[in-house]
């Protein structure tokens, strides 16, 4: 079975450029590049679209096993590749917490079944995320654990944090670090500043955000572990990341959209899908973290896609979980905040990603290339769509960017060398 | 005028503002009369939804609405019921159902008036919710200050205390700026909320704040301030922020004293000054019915239910 695609341009990841080629793929597997007939294939023409590697999400919540109701692994992986990914880490707070191999063992059954996107499990770093007791970490590792991370909570004590690094290089993991000093930001709803002041909302400061990325970067330099860290939001986080590369600290960064794009003002009528953490921060803060995509300082696009229940949200802002539906909206956010508005070039938009989610899990991926696995993203960077949540694949609602125009849609995916989305809509079925 | 419901005063005009005061003082009339009752809301209902113990502010708006002929009804929920049981939306859309033409509510988290308000049809009048607004308590300070002052443009206000954790703070700095007086807030640098300055009032220390006041409001200190590590004791508090006889010297000799009650006696206000010859507390309670009566004819009076009276 042979697929052409035809007429599109190749995003080259590494060299950053768009190069017109056709892509022939045979067997799942990327069988040439250039100028292609493709007689006996299937043709999937491209003119206009780039053709992207299957793009990466390092930070999402699958909600399975113990949230049916928010989603599934199932729902997120369809979601997943609507959105344009064909790979996607999953987040351990689950219930039971994936803190041993059994339940990375269970996300990966569970994602096998379902098809669509590849789904990834991250374990936890403490044993029920309660930031106590070290995570049987080597035993995720057998079990194809790739990453730990307590996201939804910072660990709190300095000396497990340290364990963690030392034990988890030795093992071969990288930690992810969701930084919250909790001292700080316990009973906060939204950023602190002149927003929350008004609205009457207990705020969480950004120092919550930065004392922490402050402590896990010096642990990083001294543990030599790799450090990750997600979805950072503040001015000072993209300083102390900016800084510690410059030292040689094995630092990266991943930003969301929501946090690229909205500021704590989205909060204004309390509106509880703008409710997320880290909180939607002040301009400057938005404006450091677009500095930190354009120069390189932020590594990669993430989307912390996570998805609640509309009864769950639809509540006193206090009550409301934290959380935003990113998956379907991410590649659209990313060309119409990042590449119309020339913060990044499309190439280097599509690398943060791709190849830069792939290097940072240290996947052979994110790039395309012969003989590797026919995993590709068509984008039309020119398409204009309103977002309209009554049609995404997850079973979440909660987004804040319900009704804004984008441009800039995933349209196709390939996968493996089967075609699970055509014409921005999931084709029957991926097993 | 007022739009379908009373949320805050931060959007508010200062005509519409202007306009409740000048309502208020013929209320106030009414409540001196020995028939304590006109027709004007006659067969409209009132719901007052309080999931946060008051006293005061639920008799203020009950009676306001007895006076103008209202039926009402209270509904008390215990605060402990607001995170578990029947959500807010919920009790909305089961009120909503009912028909009330006004619902009053207090409600312990900041917000819950606007998302109120979203779900029912009926006018919905904050009671206060969490540290957001209590419009009816700036109204009627200004109701009260106006009336002593003859005027708000130009006069100097300190607010002093929990301004933090205050809706009337909050209430009071909009209602009083948007009408022209200056604004001044003094506290404890942990109960100062982030940038409050941008409000156009001005954070000082206490003797800023009241040098040459025109009205000094104080602030209810909330004794689990204590607890959460933001003060280090009541008696320090005191000591510190506490308006005594001394502090009140340095503001003009016909300042105003005002406090929204319940006052800690010994804590923000020493007995001597609460019931100081300055003092316009017990006032401002009488006051409070009569401002609340104009805001319920104003936002329901006239037309139908939905329409208002300007």
């Amino acid at each position: 079975m042979k697929l052409l695609i035809k007429g599109g341009q190749v995003v080259d990841t590494v060299g950053l450029r768009l190069i017109r080629q056709d892509v022939l793929i045979e067997d799942g597997l990327v069988a040439a590049l250039g100028n292609l007939d493709g007689e006996d294939a299937e043709v999937l023409a491209a003119e206009g679209l780039l053709v992207a590697p299957g793009l990466i999400d390092l930070h999402t919540h699958l909600r399975e096993p113990g949230y049916e109701a928010k989603e599934t692994i199932f729902t997120g992986a369809r979601a997943a590749v609507r959105g344009g990914f064909t790979c996607v880490q999953a987040m351990p707070n689950t219930r039971p917490v994936t803190d041993s191999g059994a339940v990375a063992a269970f996300v990966r059954r569970r994602a096998m079944e379902a098809g669509w996107a590849e789904v990834l499990p991250a374990g936890a770093i403490t044993v029920g995320q309660e930031g106590r007791e070290l995570a049987p970490l080597g035993e995720l590792k057998e079990a194809g654990v790739l990453a730990v991370s307590d996201d939804g909570h910072g660990v709190v004590s300095a000396g497990l944090m340290l364990n963690a690094m030392r034990y988890a290089r030795m093992c071969g993991l990288m930690v992810i670090s969701h930084c919250e000093d909790a001292t700080l930001s316990a009973g906060g709803a939204m950023n602190e500043g002149y927003t929350a002041t008004r609205l009457g909302l207990k705020g969480m400061p950004a120092l919550a955000e930065e004392v922490m990325v402050a402590r896990d970067i010096l642990l990083a330099g001294e543990t030599l572990c790799r450090l990750h860290i997600a979805h950072i939001s503040t001015a000072g986080s993209v300083r102390a990341v900016r800084e510690a590369k410059a030292r040689g600290v094995p630092v990266t960064a991943e930003a969301t959209p929501h946090h690229f794009t909205l500021t704590e003002e989205a909060c204004e009528g309390y509106d509880t899908d703008t409710k997320v953490n880290p909180p939607l921060r002040g301009a400057r803060d938005v404006a450091a973290v677009l500095a930190g995509l354009a120069d390189g300082t932020v590594d990669a696009v993430a989307t912390d896609h996570a998805p609640h229940t509309r009864a769950e949200k639809e509540v006193e802002f206090d009550l409301a979980p934290f959380g935003i539906c990113g998956l379907e909206t991410a590649v659209p956010l990313v060309f119409t905040e990042l590449v119309h508005k020339g913060v990044v070039s499309a190439a280097r938009a599509v690398a943060l990603l791709s190849r830069e989610p792939a290097r940072i899990l240290g996947l052979p991926a994110g790039v395309i290339t012969l003989g590797a696995p026919a995993d590709l993203t068509l984008i039309d960077p020119g398409l204009e769509r309103t977002v309209d949540p009554a049609s995404f694949e997850s079973k979440g609602r909660n987004t804040p960017f319900s009704g804004r125009r984008l441009t800039g849609w995933p349209v196709a995916v390939v996968k493996g060398g089967r075609v699970l989305m055509r014409d921005g809509k999931l084709t029957a079925g991926a097993n | 005028m007022l739009g379908k419901d009373l949320l805050g005063l931060e959007y508010m005009s200062r005509e519409t503002i202007e306009k409740i005061l000048d309502t208020a003082g013929p209320m106030r009339e009414i409540m001196h009369r020995s028939i304590k009752k006109v027709p004007a809301l006659r067969g409209r209902t009132v719901v007052t939804l309080f999931y946060e113990a008051s006293t005061r502010t639920r008799v203020s708006f009950e009676l306001a609405a007895k006076y103008l002929s209202c039926d009402t009804i209270g509904i008390a929920s215990a605060a402990s019921s607001v995170a578990k049981g029947e959500s807010l939306k919920d009790t909305a859309r089961t009120l909503a159902a009912m028909q009330p033409d006004i619902i009053v509510l207090r409600h312990p988290l900041a917000g819950a008036a606007a998302l109120l308000a979203r779900e029912v049809g009926a006018h919905v009048v904050n009671a206060g919710d969490g540290a957001h607004e209590h419009p009816t308590q700036a109204l009627l300070d200004l109701f009260t200050v106006r009336e002593k002052k003859g005027r708000i443009e130009g006069l100097k206000v300190a607010i002093v205390g929990d301004i933090a954790h205050s809706r009337v703070a909050r209430s009071g700095i909009w209602g009083f700026s948007r009408l022209g007086a200056r604004v001044f807030l003094a506290g404890p640098a942990t109960l100062m909320p982030e940038a409050v300055e941008k409000t156009g009032a001005v954070v000082a220390s206490l003797e800023e704040a009241l040098q040459d006041a025109d009205v000094v409001m104080m602030l209810r200190l909330q004794t689990e301030r204590q607890k959460s590590g933001l003060l280090p004791s009541l008696n320090e508090y005191a000591v510190l922020f506490g308006l005594n006889r001394d502090r009140l010297g340095l503001a003009r000799p016909d300042a105003l004293v005002m406090h929204p009650g319940p006052m800690n006696r010994g804590v923000e206000i020493t007995p001597e000054v609460a019931d100081g010859p300055r003092s316009v507390i017990v006032e401002q309670v009488e006051n409070g019915v009569a401002v609340r009566m104009a805001v319920l004819y104003l936002i329901a009076g006239g037309g139908s239910r939905h329409e208002t009276l300007d």
